[in-house]
């Protein structure tokens, strides 16, 4: 499992992270361009630096400079007492970690990727997420659980999940889904400085993109609210909620029905526990359409509660059945053809968009 | 003495090979036997040399004695065995010369001397100036044979015996001073007593879901957490009663937060296997098997985490991790010796061995038995202790919290204790051999304290008396102020959910959920 990380990561640090320094480069004059990657490396070094409390701890998260290499560099700012290399314990240092957040310290706990957390989901849930109700206030936990999550490529089954869905129906957690870089540093931030549980799930195929940023993001104090989605794209027609990855997806989507005269709304959820229910039915209600988008699985999934929200809330807005686009029921499956199957293409949510609109026969094995 | 620590080890893996046999003893008979008769010590280990510490005699000590004597194959001397045993003795002793104590002649504990990683690394065992496995000066019998004889004749023995051949040579020389004792003394009784009625609460329906009581082993949490300072934490298992009443959160919180009483400690939102206290630094009441070691350990790491980055130089707060033998079979009782010792963590891993796990025999569920041995195996020091001995608790608590306070890292303290209850008020406990309960009951470490309180003068049958009835004031206060206490209130519910309320999330008015007065209320829909 190592290896196949380590091949990844050298690939795509490879592969991705030049050109987005030459895209620094030859565009300075331009908006400032940073990848997803320098985002949350930023993120973590700057509340590093604010607060002593904080520290990363992990699997290879130092001298190995991060499994994704998003610890680059802080190792050597901050000594191993702050960026401490883990033993391949998950329960073990994930529960450390959560001891180390009832007695006052603020640690940020990487999980090398997300799936590695169901080794400590336990400490997670029923010691991290439940420990300030049990312990009626008395005992608060502010963690933040990072690492990459949902489908990468070519992992097999048990390497690519998404685990949205799971940590959000988990009441004391707060689950948040960056997409670009902006989210990646605003989220990140405001996720260090909560004082509650937090999962962070990033996206391993998006560390290595680019993306501009104002100069308002790379500030120091910059931090976004969690619990607030954002509007990424303006549109009237059709309402597109998506997260992490998805939201780039929802985007071309978006593009893509423009030219057959579709105006596609598309919210970047950011949080996906708290759920901004309100912004998704301010927006359904001007659409009428709502079509979600996850790479989960579709059963008991964030698309699912969303469905339920709008019902609840804006029936009567509806004019068409909302659609839901998500990952296949199945386990991941490992060969190329079959894995891009299984998980949403953009070709997916244009189709599933042009249903909502009427514009199209549905096909019955679109999928 | 890293080499008389070896010696010891290889001593008890010498005489004591029991993991060869266990398999094949039939399951039944081997439940009241923690140690078949079959494993006569060598004569030599009957008469240690001068230089065996007082801990390797506990060691010795309980093994010899904790299992009814059944070292000893004379009838006279075995009080508890069952008739039908003789046959039994017969096929063990052939067992025994069929796999003889010649296959254990291993090395010595190879840890602590060949391996380079130890020399690299040696280990903090402190030298004989400091007693770490208690001073061999004080506490060496002088005559482990008559001991012998003091155990099999049904005594209780205590540290008592020690201290009174101490006494009929030299003055006085006691364990504890009189307030120490009485310290003790009360909070021991304050255990037990708060327990029972704990139980008669549960059958009076005051009480609900699962109560595990801590009847029996009141030694363990008495002699730690007694030791300890307001700022060293504690973190427990389901069975934390004790351990908070201990570390001095008040009975009425605790009766009233097991009643599910707003004025419990946790108001009522914890509940019996979920005890809180931040004020007196109890990180919980963990319910599941091995969930509250990496929690202890996490916050042991805080405390050097505090000392070494945050720069409090005076930050010495260690942390003793309470779980039981079931949990030495456990992943996390690994991961988090591994890593406690690695980095060195002030931490205290007491391991409550009352010998089973619900109906689950230790000796059924664990391939080598004694868990004190995995302590060496990770680099720290391993002991074993009479846990039905507060005095010998506390000598070894009073080093090993010792040690991590000096930062000489992680100790794991085998405490070998019963509990005189089913594993919960559920429990029919129909698989203990009533024998075996016998056996643990006459070994009642409060009535060992009490003997030898009053044997050694330090306090009065009157005073003691006193405490009793103290005590008995107490828990029935508790039980009053529960009782009388109100029930939480509906806005309670959606309390403490979050720190920061805000991760309720925003309304479908676009208004932050908790803004919402129905929310605090307690009437919002969620």
């Amino acid at each position: 499992m190592l290896g196949i990380v380590r091949q990844k990561v050298l690939g795509q640090s490879l592969q991705k992270v030049r050109p987005g320094v030459s895209l620094l480069r030859s565009y300075s004059s331009a908006a400032k361009q940073m990848t997803v990657r320098e985002a949350l490396n930023s993120a973590l070094d700057e509340e590093m630096s604010a607060d002593p409390k904080v520290f990363l701890m992990g699997e290879e998260v130092g001298e190995y400079q991060g499994a994704y290499k998003i610890s680059k560099g802080l190792l050597e700012k901050y000594g191993p007492e702050r960026v401490l290399d883990t033993p391949i314990t998950e329960a073990g240092f994930t529960g450390i970690g959560v001891g180390a957040a009832y007695y006052g310290l603020k640690p940020v706990v990487e999980f090398m990727t997300f799936n590695f957390s169901m080794q400590a989901i336990d400490h997670i849930i029923n010691s991290a997420a439940k420990s300030n109700y049990m312990s009626a206030g008395q005992i608060s936990v502010p963690i933040v659980f990072r690492g990459p999550n949902g489908a990468a490529a070519g992992v097999g089954a048990q390497h690519s999940q998404c685990y949205a869905a799971w940590y959000a129906s988990c009441p004391g957690l707060k689950v948040l889904t960056p997409y670009n870089s902006e989210d990646a540093r605003g989220l990140l931030k405001a996720a260090i400085r909560d004082p509650d549980p937090v999962i962070f799930l990033e996206n391993e195929l998006l560390y290595g993109e680019s993306f501009p940023v104002s100069d308002e993001v790379l500030d120091s104090s910059f931090c976004l609210p969690i619990g607030k989605a954002k509007i990424e794209r303006e549109g009237k027609d059709v309402t597109i909620s998506a997260f992490s990855k998805m939201v780039g997806h929802a985007l071309k989507a978006a593009e893509i029905l423009e030219k057959d005269g579709i105006d596609a709304e598309v919210i970047n959820l950011r949080s996906i526990r708290p759920l901004d229910r309100s912004t998704i039915n301010t927006s359904v209600r001007k659409t009428n359409r709502l079509i979600t988008v996850e790479e989960g699985f579709p059963q008991h999934g964030v698309g699912a509660e969303i469905c339920a929200s709008v019902v609840e809330e804006s029936f009567g807005y509806l004019d068409a059945p909302v659609e839901r686009v998500a990952g296949a029921d199945v386990p991941m499956p490992y060969a190329a053809n079959l894995e891009r199957m299984a998980v949403p293409q953009v070709e997916d949510i244009v189709r599933a968009a042009k249903r909502a609109c009427y514009r199209s026969v549905p096909l019955a094995a679109a999928a | 003495m890293a080499l008389s620590m070896c010696r010891y080890v290889w001593w008890l893996s010498l005489s004591f090979p029991l993991h060869q046999f266990l398999p094949t003893l039939p399951a039944r008979r081997l439940f009241p036997r923690p140690f078949p008769r079959c494993f006569r010590p060598p004569f030599f280990f009957l008469s240690p040399p001068s230089s065996l510490l007082y801990l390797s005699q506990s060691i010795f000590h309980s093994l010899l004695h904790l299992p009814f004597s059944l070292l000893s194959s004379s009838p006279a001397n075995t009080p508890h065995q069952k008739p039908k045993g003789s046959r039994k003795v017969e096929r063990d002793r052939t067992m025994s010369s069929a796999f003889s104590a010649g296959k254990f002649t291993t090395q010595p504990f190879p840890l602590n001397t060949s391996s380079p990683r130890s020399h690299d690394k040696p280990f903090n065992i402190p030298s004989a100036t400091s007693p770490f496995f208690g001073s061999s000066r004080k506490l060496r019998l002088n005559s482990s044979s008559k001991l012998n004889l003091h155990r099999r004749s049904g005594t209780v023995v205590a540290v008592s015996d020690v201290v009174k051949e101490k006494k009929s040579k030299f003055a006085p020389n006691l364990l504890i001073t009189k307030e120490e004792g009485l310290v003790l003394y009360e909070d021991m009784v304050l255990g037990r007593a708060f327990e029972d009625m704990c139980a008669q609460m549960y059958y009076r329906g005051k009480m609900f879901g699962f109560v595990h009581l801590y009847n029996g082993q009141e030694a363990v949490s008495t002699g730690f957490i007694k030791h300890l300072k307001k700022e060293d934490s504690v973190v427990s298992t389901y069975r934390d009663h004790v351990h908070a009443l201990s570390k001095g959160v008040p009975a009425r919180a605790v009766m009233s937060e097991l009643f599910g009483k707003t004025t419990g400690c946790c108001r009522g939102q914890g509940g019996s296997m979920h005890m809180f206290s931040s004020e007196h630094n109890l990180l919980g009441g963990f319910a599941f098997i091995g969930e509250g070691i990496p929690v202890a350990t996490g916050a042991a790491f805080t405390s050097k985490y505090k000392r070494e980055v945050l720069k409090e130089a005076d930050c010495d707060h260690v942390t003793l991790a309470f779980f039981g033998d079931g949990t030495c079979n456990n992943g996390q009782f690994f991961e988090c010796l591994n890593m406690a010792a690695l980095w060195k963590l002030p931490i205290v891993f007491v391991v409550e061995n009352n010998l089973w796990a619900i109906g689950m025999s230790h000796l059924r569920a664990t391939s080598d038995p004694q868990i004190y041995k995995k302590g060496p195996a990770f680099g720290m020091p391993g002991i074993h202790v009479d846990g039905m001995d507060v005095l010998k608790v506390r000598e070894v608590a009073k080093e090993a919290i010792g040690r991590a306070r000096r930062g000489e890292g992680p100790t794991l303290v085998e405490c070998e204790t019963y509990r005189f209850r089913g594993h919960s008020l559920a429990d029919p406990d129909e698989l203990r051999d009533p024998a075996e309960k016998a056996h643990y009951a006459a070994r009642d470490p409060i009535t060992a304290l009490k003997k030898y309180l009053i044997e050694n003068s330090l306090a009065s049958e009157a005073e003691l008396k006193a405490i009793d009835k103290k005590i008995d004031e107490v828990v029935e206060d508790s039980v009053e102020f529960a009782d009388e206490s109100p029930l939480p209130s509906r806005s309670q519910l959606l309390e403490n959910v979050f720190a920061d309320p805000k991760g309720f999330g925003i309304g479908p008015d676009g208004q932050y959920r908790c803004e919402d007065p129905k929310f605090t209320e307690g009437t919002a829909h969620v």
